[in-house]
């Protein structure tokens, strides 16, 4: 039995065209977080006893994980976490700024919506290899921005993530090749802030 | 599509007497392997200025395909590891690095977080320059014998260390390489390394490698890493560079 299963995308491979067009959509979650899923389930097969453990679980406590699964479940299970929080942060016709509760604290804590764009582009764009730019809520209950290689998961650093950008070439080379900073700023254009909200008042509980 | 790309670096390399002071800054002085490097690649590779330069391919875009295509190659030469130099020549200028050659800035920056951008950017000139000449368009095969022998000793068969270089290269998580190296007892093996690292300052001396970067080869592959890998071992690997590097 497959633990872990794929999520549907929330809406058509097309939807966020032309700033993310509909192949790389198709690839990045039909193959990529497939893969992901299923590399997680066959490490799980491993260690019966993680089975019904959830995802932000098995990631919050990486340390209680099987050594020999470890790098599993970190790599494949953050794949897993990282790209199902990412479609859901996105929607067609979305962009604007942030709003709610949201907006005030981003204008408290990082100066306002300008501020947080250019400090998570800048996060985005130095992350060298392959990996994450974030907007989570550490311990404190307070936003911060951050970037992480690979897959890790801010979940590992006690981090609750409330909107991350994937900056894997994956994510974006056969659009943007070399390009990373365009697609940055052409992303900015389908962030949903109304589901990045929602996972901020999921995060402050 | 014409590579006329590669043409200029040539002339202004003979512009620059041999015994200039200026070789020190020599791009592939890089080596332990550069000695193999220059003797390949001579005399476009061996020149020397201020600043760094983009080194020649030794083909033309459109050589390796169908296993890299040309457009691949294209970005890949021409936007990705220009894109290093160029980086390492604006992060080295006026400092103490900017007098060293690109094989003492990558171990002289190995390690130091102050230096991990001049480290990363110094390292991915040197890792791509080494894998234009791990791959030759008619490659694969089999070995020189005196290599093939090694392999033999360290792998059990050339087929064996292919198979445990294909592995390494498509089991890497992330960006990074692939790598033949021998010790510093002359053993051979094979290993992997994240990003810019790379073996040299591991007190290894490598003798292929592999890009495994999702822009070595995502426009031809997407996420079939397996399938390039495969192609690029059976058909592109540069057994007489090895051999070469092997001394």
């Amino acid at each position: 039995m497959s633990a872990h299963v794929l999520p549907s995308l929330p809406y058509a491979f097309d939807a966020l065209e032309p700033y993310i067009d509909a192949r790389t959509m198709e690839i990045h979650h039909g193959k990529h977080h497939a893969t992901y899923v299923a590399k997680l389930n066959e490490a799980l097969d491993k260690a019966p006893e993680l089975k019904g453990r959830e995802l932000k679980t098995l990631l919050q406590q990486l340390g209680s994980v099987p050594e020999a699964i470890r790098g599993a479940v970190r790599n494949h299970g953050g794949g897993h976490a990282n790209h199902s929080l990412f479609w859901g942060i996105m929607g067609k016709g979305k962009g604007g700024e942030p709003v709610g509760q949201l907006g005030a604290a981003i204008k408290q804590e990082i100066g306002g919506f300008a501020a947080l764009r250019e400090k998570f582009n800048a996060a985005a764009t130095a992350q060298f290899g392959s990996g994450w730019a974030w907007l989570s809520l550490d311990q404190g209950g307070r936003l911060v921005i951050h970037a992480l290689p690979n897959q890790d998961s801010p979940l590992s650093e006690g981090k609750t993530p409330i909107l991350g950008l994937d900056v894997w070439e994956h994510a974006y080379y056969l659009k943007y090749q070399n390009r990373r900073p365009e697609y940055i700023e052409a992303w900015w254009s389908v962030v949903d802030w109304e589901a990045v909200e929602a996972n901020y008042r999921a995060a402050r509980g | 599509m014409s590579n006329d790309v590669f043409h200029d670096e040539p002339a202004r390399a003979e512009a620059v007497p041999p015994e200039s002071p200026l070789t020190r800054r020599d791009f592939l002085a890089v080596a332990g392997a550069g000695a193999a490097l220059v003797g390949i690649g001579a005399p476009n590779l061996a020149f020397g200025a201020t600043p760094f330069v983009l080194p020649p391919l030794p083909y033309a875009l459109g050589a390796l395909a169908p296993v890299i295509s040309a457009r691949t190659l294209g970005l890949h030469y021409g936007k990705h590891h220009k894109a290093y130099v160029d980086n390492l020549n604006k992060l080295v200028k006026g400092t103490p690095f900017a007098d060293q050659t690109l094989e003492q800035i990558v171990r002289a920056a190995a390690g130091k977080p102050a230096a991990q951008a001049i480290f990363n950017n110094a390292a991915q000139a040197w890792n791509h320059a080494f894998f234009w000449h791990s791959l030759t368009p008619k490659g694969g095969g089999t070995p020189p014998a005196k290599l093939a022998q090694r392999l033999g000793e360290a792998f059990g068969s050339t087929e064996a260390c292919v198979r445990e270089l294909a592995a390494q290269a498509v089991g890497h998580f992330g960006s990074g390489w692939a790598w033949l190296v021998a010790d510093a007892a002359g053993k051979l093996s094979v290993t992997h390394t994240a990003n810019a690292e790379l073996p040299l300052t591991a007190g290894l001396k490598p003798l292929l490698t592999i890009d495994v970067w999702e822009h070595a080869y995502y426009l031809d592959y997407q996420n079939r890493r397996a399938d390039y890998v495969a192609a690029l071992v059976g058909q592109r690997l540069n057994w007489a560079f090895a051999s070469e590097n092997l001394g």
